[in-house]
């Protein structure tokens, strides 16, 4: 009987019911139920998710999933974002663009997170899916302008084409008119990344002119003010657009072809770019403030009182990217007009200087956290916090989901007790039981993170930086925080004791960096040898870590679970240890 | 507060707002009594936040007058790597590389813009209302920019008394006294961090505005000499600034001004349609023809 009901239903039927299931977890969850239900799966997954290239090998994934349509990869570790993983590291999304070629002619959807995309990889994607939709790099880099000249010049259905953030290397500014004349389906164009001159603006007005169906265009910063209303002229329909550089001669015609450009878009959602802002020119885009959703102002040097008077025009926010610009002051009218408010982000405009140049201090955090009872995601930066005011913030705000707080000055105390920040951070982990995604700065000991160990149950990602005072601290994250996924952790006092200990854990997530810490080699030999499911690479370039002592600390270390085993396209200075107890050069 | 030696040997005047007293100029050269001036109102007169960087580790940056407490309590032991302050940390703070050139090309391109005007002697009305296009921050090349010590181009600090935390304003966002004046006002006056004594202070400041001389605006320059400002064109202002402060009229009674040289040099050669500043300068010299001899730039 209970054999029976796994049959009772035709396949058709479990593939129909599966295809209703797309969040990656579920699907993975539905394979795990038996045999069957996992082969039913495997046959109808389309989307595939792999949040880190070298756990698994390409043969693998096509072997498994052998007719997706859309593949999500992601590469080098989240620190690089920050340059502490050296160039050459990895990364290399060629073997999988070269096995999908082969195998996988109607691929649609490529999707990549910090790897390394070569021309020859853009151009073999151009040649060999037909079907081409959606090309997404984010963060990448390794390719040029005749890599998207390829892709713009093959690729028929493409529909979206999105470079955040990508370095790209400059070598002709017409790579967009390779797009064919005849070629009318984009949807979603992202050039905000690309330097100057890399982009020919009478074959971007044609191409928006032509494609009636995009929605999404995000201008790179050597468009000029004055081409703005041409393009936008083109596509009324817009609903999310990035300008480029928002200043120009301060002249009457061009401001109110501006403004009046910016009322016809009646569908405009979301506005980006705003580099080198003129405030002169920021009260033509006030027609569509009132449906704004989305603003990203980090790169508009503007002052408090223009910023306040902006967002006050925006009572529908939910998301603000923002220099500190914004102040204490502006934060409070921030708190008092975007009550939808779901996500912030203040970024330093003077990381590097010693003395605050503007008045933006904890307080800005506490009177968002008061005034905006939705908002759940918060990256800020500051130059001092309390205690007292982080508990008032997790009082106030519960449900947030990621909190990311950085103090610019390493270990910085309590500025009112000069106390460490243990408290307060323990009170964030204590009252946002759906914490997701932490980031700590501030003077802290070990007691943070015995907080974090205790309550933190819902956490996966967690980012140290410059705390703790022992073992003891990695001790209580590894052994408390059950949903942990991804902890990364730089200069901080931890060793080898902490990890041996909890080494079974490791194979539960997906990765950890270490750099600037305490672990010895021999305590990383150890592990390689006793895991095999474990890649435990070293960086580390002032050379063999065999050629210093083995009780040495090692410079970098990152570990993450695979079942490929270890990488074969590793640098000189990445060692794997491995179970022949040596290290594979 | 400020000690000024030799007090007899200073011609105190001021040329504060309209209305004001009796003229003022300064010195072409630095004479000894006034460069001693100068070197008293120097920023470490000043109540100022300064945090100083320690051998083995960045102090906490106190902002309400701790400072000195925070230092030896807050650091416990050189960090691993043994970094002195948070400029010297790779990849900290945690801040993507394009952000970062986008911060540094945004300056860069502002100062270029100035530094292409042709600051000088020559007058150039036309360009002190006009905003410069320049988008191509990549474009510029480094020779053509002059960078202060912090490579904040354009970007000043301004301090006034009583309020312990300074500000930076942008000059190069302005054109004009009068548009600085103005920025300055918003700067101070709105913001609602000011509590109790500050609050005071700040609407003393906007009866200043108005015309009263509570307070006044000077600015240290390059030679680290403290000038009321409005004495000069614009564009030489601007080159020549370092910083801003606002300071109370009483203190600024002692600021000091060479009348000796009176007589050798007039006080500004910029006509009086360009004076459109609120509570700075001295518009007792309504003579444009007479050019002001400034420090060398």
């Amino acid at each position: 009987m209970h054999k029976k009901m796994a049959f009772s239903f035709p396949d058709e039927v479990l593939e129909h019911v599966f295809s209703f299931i797309q969040s990656d977890k579920d699907r993975n969850a539905v394979s795990m139920v038996c045999k069957s239900w996992y082969e039913i799966e495997r046959w109808c997954r389309r989307k595939v998710f792999v949040g880190n290239c070298y756990a698994v090998s390409p043969r693998m994934v096509i072997r498994r999933f052998p007719e997706f349509r859309s593949i999500e990869l992601k590469g080098k570790p989240h620190f690089a974002d920050f340059n502490l993983v050296p160039d050459g590291w990895g990364g290399y999304v060629s073997p999988w663009i070269e096995e999908m070629a082969g195998a996988y002619p109607w691929l649609e959807e490529i999707r990549l997170k910090r790897m390394v995309v070569t021309d020859e990889s853009l151009e073999l994607i151009a040649k060999s899916f037909k079907n081409f939709k959606v090309l997404v790099l984010s963060s990448c880099e390794g390719f040029s302008t005749d890599g998207l000249a390829a892709i713009a010049a093959s690729c028929k259905n493409l529909k979206e084409l999105d470079l955040r953030d990508c370095e790209v290397d400059d070598l002709s500014a017409h790579w967009l008119s390779h797009f064919p004349e005849t070629y009318t389906s984009l949807v979603s164009l992202n050039i905000s990344c690309l330097g100057s001159d890399e982009v020919s603006f009478s074959a971007l007005e044609r191409l928006v002119g032509r494609c009636t169906n995009l929605k999404t265009l995000r201008l790179n910063r050597a468009v000029p003010l004055d081409k703005i209303a041409n393009i936008l002229r083109h596509a009324p329909q817009l609903v999310e657009f990035g300008t480029g550089t928002y200043t120009a001669d301060v002249r009457p015609d061009v401001y109110s072809d501006l403004a009046g450009v910016f009322s016809s878009c009646k569908e405009l959602k979301s506005l980006s770019g705003f580099w080198d802002v003129a405030p002169d020119y920021l009260p033509a885009i006030y027609p569509v403030c009132s449906k704004l959703t989305s603003l990203n102002l980090s790169y508009a040097t503007i002052q408090s009182p223009d910023l306040i008077k902006l967002v006050s025009h925006c009572p529908n926010l939910q998301r603000l990217l923002v220099l500190d610009y914004i102040e204490d002051s502006g934060l409070e009218v921030l708190a008092s007009s975007c009550k939808d408010l779901q996500e912030l982000r203040v970024f330093p405009s003077d990381p590097y200087g010693a003395e605050p140049n503007v008045s933006l201090t904890e307080q800005g955090l506490v009177a968002v956290s008061l005034g905006c009872p939705k908002l759940q995601s918060v990256l800020y930066f500051c130059r001092r916090m309390s205690n007292e005011a982080l508990v008032t913030i997790a009082r106030n705000r519960p449900n947030f989901t990621r909190f990311r707080l950085c103090i610019i000055e390493p270990k910085t105390a309590d500025y009112l007790t000069l106390e460490p920040l243990d408290v307060g951070f323990g009170a964030i982990v204590q009252y946002c039981k759906d914490l997701k995604r932490l980031s700590l700065s501030g003077l802290l000991t070990d007691r943070v993170f015995e907080y974090i160990g205790t309550y933190a149950k819902k956490l996966e990602m967690l980012s140290v930086a410059f705390a703790g005072d022992s073992d003891l601290g990695l001790h209580h994250v590894l052994s408390g925080c059950e949903s942990l996924r991804k902890l990364e952790i730089r200069d901080c006092p931890f060793g080898d004791k902490a990890l041996l200990a909890n080494a079974a854990k490791l194979e539960t997530m997906r990765s950890l960096w270490m750099s600037s810490c305490a672990v010895s080699f021999a305590a990383c030999k150890l592990l390689g040898q006793k895991m095999p499911r474990l890649n435990v690479e070293v960086i580390d370039e002032r050379g063999p870590p065999d050629s210093r002592p083995e009780n040495c600390p090692v410079d970098k270390l990152y570990i993450y679970r695979s079942i490929a085993g270890p990488r074969f396209d590793m640098p000189p200075f990445v060692w794997t240890m491995d179970e022949d107890s040596g290290l594979r050069l | 507060t400020c000690s000024y030696p030799a007090e007899s040997e200073l011609e105190l005047g001021l040329g504060l707002s309209l209305g004001g007293t009796t003229g003022k100029t300064k010195p072409a050269t630095a004479t000894s009594s006034w460069g001693e001036c100068g070197r008293i109102l120097t920023a470490k007169d000043f109540p100022s936040v300064v945090s100083h960087r320690t051998k083995n580790g960045g102090p906490s940056v106190s902002v309400s007058g701790t400072k000195r407490a925070a230092e030896s309590v807050s650091h416990e032991g050189g960090s691993p790597t043994g970094v002195s302050g948070s400029s010297q940390v790779v990849g900290w703070p945690p801040i993507r590389a394009y952000r970062m050139n986008s911060l540094v090309n945004q300056a860069k391109s502002q100062r270029a813009d100035e530094g292409d005007s042709g600051i000088g002697e020559k007058d150039k009305p036309k360009d002190a209302l006009k905003k410069k296009l320049n988008y191509n921050g990549n474009k510029i090349s480094s020779t053509t920019t002059t960078v202060n010590e912090k490579g904040h181009l354009g970007f000043v600090k301004v301090n006034m008394d009583g309020i312990p935390i300074g500000r930076k304003v942008d000059l190069n966002a302005h054109s004009c006294y009068q548009s600085l004046a103005q920025a300055l006002e918003d700067m101070f006056l709105r913001s609602t961090n000011s509590v109790g004594a500050e609050k005071e202070q700040l609407t003393k400041a906007s009866k200043l505005l108005d015309g009263s001389s509570e307070f006044v605006l000077t600015y240290e320059d390059k030679e680290g000499d403290w000038m009321l400002v409005g004495d000069v064109p614009w564009r030489m202002f601007v080159s020549s600034v370092r910083r801003l402060r606002i300071m109370r009229t009483s203190e600024a009674n002692g600021l000091g001004i060479h009348k000796k040289s009176m007589a050798n040099h007039s006080c500004f050669s910029f006509s009086v349609s360009e004076s459109c500043y609120s509570f700075v300068a001295a518009p007792r010299f309504h003579d444009s023809n007479e050019r002001q001899r400034s420090k060398p730039i």
